[in-house]
C-alpha cells in the first residue's frame, strides 16, 4: 500500500540537501520498522518518491513523501505514523500528516502546480517594499536573466508570479508572501526577488504549502495546521545553542530521553485542520 | 562564553555543504560547561566528510562525555570558503555541537591520520585564535594535543603541539583530564602551564616535546634528551590490554550529510602480526586483541537497530583472520531482525579464496566490486616486503570471485619498494591481465582497477632505514606501467601522485627542523594538501629551500644502523634491534610468518608490557595459505597465545 506524509524541514537541519534528507528518510523507515517494498534488481532501493525538490538552506511546512509499504497498516496504523516516525527524524523534521492513497493516482511531482512562499527580503523596509510590489504586479512582464549551460537566457516571470504581498517587518528586511508556479519550470524566491526587489538579498526562506489545482480551488495533499508566524516564534532558537539540554529539545535522541518522552515538539501534531480553498 | 550560531548562520547559507557545519547529528551530545569539568574539543584536521566517520574521536567523544569530570564536542576543518568568511568577520574555529569558539575549551585535540594534514592543523590553531608556536602561549590559552598514527613521528610538529599521545587513547585520557582538571581549579597562574607540561610529560604514553632538547651535529640529528630529570628519556606507547573492556562507539555519529564510510563500523580487533614489512599500523598497533565475538554481534545488532543503518563494517587490518569470522557474518546476515537486508563489509580482504567464500555470503545483497592489496608484482618483491601472497592464491581469489557473481576488481599495489626493479614493476600489470583474463572466462565485461601508490617509509617499520624513491623515479615508474597497460582496456591504471608521495615523505621522516618548512607552507596559504586541487609542491620545495633543508637528506638517502633517527626517544615496544633483523631479512629476500600460530620472535610488543595476543583460536583459519605462503598443513606447536575463554 501506498502512504503519503507530510513532514516539515526547520532549524538547522534545513542546511542539509534534498538527497541528503531522502538518506535521513531511509534510515528512519527502517528504525521505525516499517517495511517498504524495495525495487527489483541488482541493488534494491526502496520505493520512496519526494514532492518538489527544496533548495538546500530553505525551510518547510510543507514537504512530501510517498513510501510504498510492504505490508500494509490498518487506519489506526496510518494515523499513528506522524507520532512514530518523527522521534526517528533529524531534529527539525517532523511528519504532521499521513494518509493512505492509491496506488497508481498521479505522482507529487506532476500533481502540484504551485508553491506558496514567505520570503525574507533582507535590507528593505516593508513601506518600499510595498511600492515595489505594486509595480511588478502591475508589470506586463518581469524579464529576469539566468546562466543556462553557460549562456544567458532571459525568461519572463511574470505568469508565473500568482500572488505577492508584503505581510510586515522583519529584524533585517521585509517578510513577503508570494505563489510561485512550478510548471514550466519552478520559480525559485531569490529570482522573485531580483525581478521584484533588486536591492534585497535573500534571507530566511520557508516553503508553506505546495498546491494542486482543482477546479473546486486549490488544495494541499494533505491538510495540516502548520502556522508560519508560530515557526518563527519557534525556530527563533536553534536547535542547539549550549543551554542547558534539558530545557529544549536537544539534539541527542531518544536514548538519553525517559521513555515515552516525546520529541516532537516543533509542532503540535493536528488532527486536522480547516481546508485550504 | 555563548554560542556563535546566530553569526555564523547568515554565513552557511553563502559557503558550500553547509549540513558539515551543523551538528545534529544522531548520537551527537550537548555537554554542559562547568568550571570543575575539562573541557576536550576533538579536532578532525580535515573536512567533516572525511572527518566523522573517524572512530578513534568517536570512541573518546563517548568516553570523555561519559566521566563526571570532562566534556568533549567535535570540529573540523571549515573548508576555504568557510574559512575566509570566518576571517573576515572575525569569527574563531567552533565546535559543531554548540558551536561555541574552540579557544573556550581546555584542550583542543588533533587526530592525525595522515602527514598532508599538517599544515590544516596550524590553520585550526590559528583559527582558534592561539598562538601556533606552543612557546608563544599563555596560561589562557587551550593545550593543544594530538594523537593517531602520525604521532610515531611527532617531531615536524613538535613546535605546535603541546603534547601528543602514543597509542591508545582509552586510557590515558582519563590521566590527563585529571591533571588538567587540577590545573584549572588551581587557576592557570603564570608559570602553570610549564609544571602542568612538566607533569603530563611523566605519563605513560604522553610526550611533550618542549621538555626535551634536540642537538645537531654537522646538520644531523645526533639526539633528543630529556631537560629534566623527571621527565623520560625514552616515551612508552600507551596499550589498552583487553579491547573486550572497550565497547565504544556505543552510539556512533550517524550524519545527517553524506561521509565516507557512511555506515555502521564495529572494530573486531585491533593490532596485526601478519608482519608486513611496510604496514606502520601493523607494526605499532601490536599485540593483537580480538573482540569477544558475542560482543561482536550484541554491537551489530544493536547499532544497526538504533542507526538504521543497513550495512555494517568489520573493521580491523585483517578482519578476515577474527577468530570464527565466518560464524559472525552467517549470523549477521541470517539475523530475522535484518530482513535480509543489510550488508556486511569487510575493508581489509586477505587475498584467497576461503575470503571470497565469506565475502560471497556477506554481500547477497549487493555485489559491485571487490578489493585486494597483493602490494607488490612479483613474488620475489612480496618476499621482500612481507606480504606472502602466492601468485595462486591470487588467481584462487579472482577466479572465486568471478565465479560468484562479481564483475568486478580493484588491485592495490606499491612501487618503490626497497630492491625493486622495473620486471617488480612491470610485473603488476602482468598481475592486472592474468586476472582480467581469468574475469573474461566468466564474464564478457570483466573489469580490474589496478591502483598503485608510491611507497613512503614509515618510522617503527623495517624499512624506516630506506631511501625513499625520488618523485622523478616514481613517476617514471608510473609512465612505464601506464605506458605496459594502455593497449589493455579491461585495466583502468590509476595511480597516487609522486609529487604528494614526496611531502608525506618530508613529514613522514623529517625532524624537528622540518617545523619551519610546515609553517612557511602554511602562511603561503597551503592548506588542503591532501586535496589535489590545493596541493602545491613548490611551496613545499621553496620552503625546504628557504630552511636550508633538503629532500636529499629528509626523504631520498638510506639511514645508517648507528644513526639517530627523529623518534628513537619514542617506543612502540618493538625492538630496534629487531626491526633492524627483519630490515636484512627483507633485503635476503626472508618471509616472516605471522607469531600469532607460530613461536614467539620477540618483537617487544607483547614482551616489553608485559601484555599478550588475545585470540579466540590458536589455530590459523581453514583455507589457502592465509597469505603467509607456506604450508600451512601442520599441526602447530603450543604458541603464547590467551586462548578466548570468554564467550
Amino acid at each position: 500500500m501506498r502512504v503519503r506524509l507530510r513532514f516539515t524541514k526547520l532549524g538547522k537541519v534545513r542546511f542539509t540537501s534534498h538527497r541528503d534528507v531522502a538518506r535521513i528518510w531511509e534510515r528512519a523507515l527502517r528504525r521505525a520498522g516499517l517495511a517498504v517494498a524495495v525495487t527489483e534488481g541488482f541493488r534494491p532501493r526502496p520505493k520512496l518518491s519526494f514532492g518538489l525538490a527544496l533548495s538546500t538552506g530553505h525551510e518547510s511546512l510543507a514537504e512530501y513523501l510517498d513510501v510504498e509499504l510492504a505490508t500494509p497498516l490498518d487506519a489506526a496504523g496510518v494515523a499513528g505514523l506522524p507520532a512514530r516516525l518523527s522521534p526517528e527524524l533529524a531534529v527539525g523534521v517532523d511528519v504532521v500528516a499521513a494518509a493512505a492513497v492509491e496506488p497508481g493516482g498521479e505522482s507529487l511531482q506532476e500533481a502540484v502546480r504551485s508553491c506558496r512562499w514567505r520570503i525574507e527580503a533582507l535590507g528593505v523596509d516593508p513601506s518600499s517594499t510595498e511600492r515595489l510590489v505594486e509595480v511588478a504586479l502591475g508589470a506586463d512582464e518581469l524579464v529576469v536573466t539566468r546562466q543556462r549551460k553557460g549562456r544567458d537566457v532571459t525568461d519572463d516571470l511574470r505568469p508565473a508570479v500568482l500572488s505577492v504581498a508584503v505581510v510586515g517587518p522583519t529584524a533585517g528586511g521585509t517578510d513577503l508572501e508570494a505563489e510561485l508556479a512550478v510548471h514550466p519550470r519552478s520559480v525559485r524566491p531569490f529570482e522573485l526577488l531580483a525581478a521584484v526587489t533588486p536591492l534585497a538579498s535573500e534571507g530566511r526562506v520557508l516553503r508553506t504549502a505546495q498546491l494542486i489545482w482543482r477546479e473546486a480551488g486549490r488544495e494541499e495533499p494533505l491538510l495540516a495546521a502548520v502556522d508560519p508566524d508560530a515557526w518563527r516564534a519557534s525556530h527563533a532558537q536553534p536547535c542547539t545553542t549550549g543551554r542547558d539540554p534539558r530545557d529544549e529539545p536537544s539534539c541527542t535522541r531518544g536514548v538519553e530521553a525517559e521513555p515515552g518522552h516525546d520529541r516532537t515538539k516543533h509542532f503540535p501534531v493536528p488532527a486536522g485542520g480547516p481546508p485550504e480553498r | 562564553m555563548s554560542s556563535l550560531w546566530p553569526r555564523l548562520e547568515p554565513l552557511l547559507a553563502q559557503v558550500q555543504k553547509p549540513a558539515r557545519y551543523i551538528g545534529c547529528e544522531d548520537g551527537a551530545q550537548v555537554p554542559e560547561h562547568a568550571p570543575h569539568k575539562v573541557a576536550w574539543l576533538l579536532a578532525y584536521p580535515d573536512t567533516y566528510e572525511i572527518g566523522l566517520p573517524n572512530q578513534g574521536l568517536q570512541i573518546l567523544y563517548e568516553i570523555l562525555n561519559e566521566r563526571p569530570d570532562a566534556l568533549a564536542e567535535r570540529t573540523y576543518a571549515p573548508w576555504v570558503d568557510l574559512e575566509a568568511l570566518l576571517r573576515r568577520h572575525g569569527l574563531p574555529l567552533f565546535s559543531v555541537d554548540t558551536h561555541r569558539p574552540a579557544a573556550d575549551f581546555d584542550i583542543l585535540a588533533f587526530n592525525l591520520s595522515a602527514e598532508l594534514v599538517y599544515t590544516n592543523v596550524l590553520n585550526c590553531i590559528d583559527l582558534a585564535g592561539v598562538p601556533v608556536r606552543a612557546a608563544d602561549r599563555s596560561p589562557e590559552h587551550p593545550l593543544i594535543g594530538a594523537g593517531g598514527h602520525c604521532t610515531y613521528n611527532p617531531e615536524p610538529l613538535a613546535d605546535f603541539v603541546d603534547f601528543f599521545v602514543l597509542g591508545d587513547g582509552e586510557e590515558v585520557i582519563a590521566d590527563i583530564t585529571e591533571r588538567v582538571g587540577q590545573w584549572k581549579v588551581a587557576g592557570r597562574t603564570p608559570g602553570s602551564r610549564e609544571r602542568l607540561l612538566r607533569d603530563l610529560a611523566s605519563l605513560e604514553g604522553v610526550y611533550v616535546p618542549s621538555m626535551y632538547d634536540v642537538a645537531y651535529d654537522d646538520d644531523r640529528l645526533v639526539g633528543v634528551t630529556p631537560r629534566f630529570p623527571d621527565v623520560p628519556e625514552r616515551v612508552e606507547k600507551r596499550t589498552i590490554a583487553d579491547l573486550g573492556e572497550w565497547p565504544y562507539p556505543k552510539r556512533q555519529l550517524v550524519p545527517l550529510t553524506e561521509v565516507v564510510h557512511d555506515r555502521l563500523n564495529v572494530e573486531v580487533f585491533r593490532g596485526c602480526t601478519r608482519g608486513c614489512r611496510f604496514c606502520q599500523a601493523g607494526m605499532i598497533t601490536r599485540p593483537v586483541r580480538e573482540r569477544p565475538a558475542a560482543q561482536v554481534r550484541r554491537m551489530v545488532g544493536d547499532g544497526l537497530r538504533r542507526t538504521g543503518y543497513d550495512e555494517v563494517a568489520l573493521t580491523s587490518l585483517s578482519t578476515a583472520d577474527f577468530s570464527g569470522i565466518e560464524r559472525v557474518v552467517a549470523d549477521t546476515v541470517a539475523d530475522p531482525a535484518n530482513c535480509g537486508q543489510v550488508s556486511v563489509s569487510l575493508p581489509s580482504l586477505r587475498v584467497d579464496a576461503f575470503t571470497v567464500g565469506i565475502a560471497a555470503e556477506l554481500q547477497r545483497a549487493r555485489r559491485t566490486g571487490l578489493t585486494f592489496a597483493p602490494e607488490a608484482g612479483t613474488w620475489r618483491m612480496r618476499q621482500v616486503i612481507n606480504k606472502l601472497i602466492r601468485e595462486e592464491d591470487l588467481y584462487g581469489a579472482v577466479e572465486s570471485a568471478y565465479s560468484q557473481g562479481w564483475r568486478r576488481m580493484k588491485l592495490y599495489f606499491m612501487t618503490g619498494l626497497p630492491t625493486e626493479t622495473d620486471v617488480d614493476t612491470l610485473g603488476i600489470a602482468e598481475l592486472a591481465r592474468n586476472c582480467t583474463e581469468i574475469g573474461r572466462r566468466h564474464t564478457k565485461g570483466a573489469s580490474v582497477t589496478v591502483s598503485v601508490g608510491g611507497f613512503v617509509p614509515k618510522p617503527f617499520t623495517p624499512f624506516q632505514w630506506f631511501g625513499q624513491n625520488t618523485a622523478a623515479e616514481l613517476q617514471r615508474k608510473m609512465w612505464l606501467l601506464r605506458d605496459e597497460l594502455r593497449r589493455d582496456h579491461s585495466v583502468q591504471f590509476k595511480w597516487h601522485d609522486p609529487k604528494a608521495t614526496l611531502v608525506e615523505g618530508m613529514a613522514s621522516r623529517g625532524d624537528r627542523r622540518m617545523g619551519a618548512v610546515i609553517e612557511q607552507v602554511w602562511r603561503a596559504g597551503g592548506t588542503f594538501q591532501e586535496w589535489s586541487e590545493h596541493f602545491d609542491l613548490g611551496l613545499w620545495t621553496d620552503a625546504l629551500a628557504a630552511q636550508g633543508l633538503s629532500a636529499e637528506e629528509i626523504v631520498y638517502r638510506h639511514r645508517h644502523q648507528d644513526e639517530v633517527l627523529p623518534w628513537d626517544h619514542l617506543s612502540a615496544g618493538l625492538h630496534k634491534d629487531f626491526l633492524w633483523q627483519d630490515w636484512r631479512d627483507a633485503l635476503a629476500e626472508v618471509g616472516l610468518p605471522d607469531c600469532r600460530w607460530t613461536p614467539c620472535y620477540d618483537c617487544g610488543a607483547c614482551t616489553g608490557y608485559s601484555i599478550e595476543h588475545v585470540v579466540a583460536s590458536a589455530t590459523p583459519p581453514a583455507g589457502g595459505s592465509q597469505g603467509t605462503g607456506q604450508d600451512l598443513d601442520w599441526t602447530p606447536a603450543p604458541v603464547p597465545v590467551q586462548l578466548g575463554s570468554r564467550s
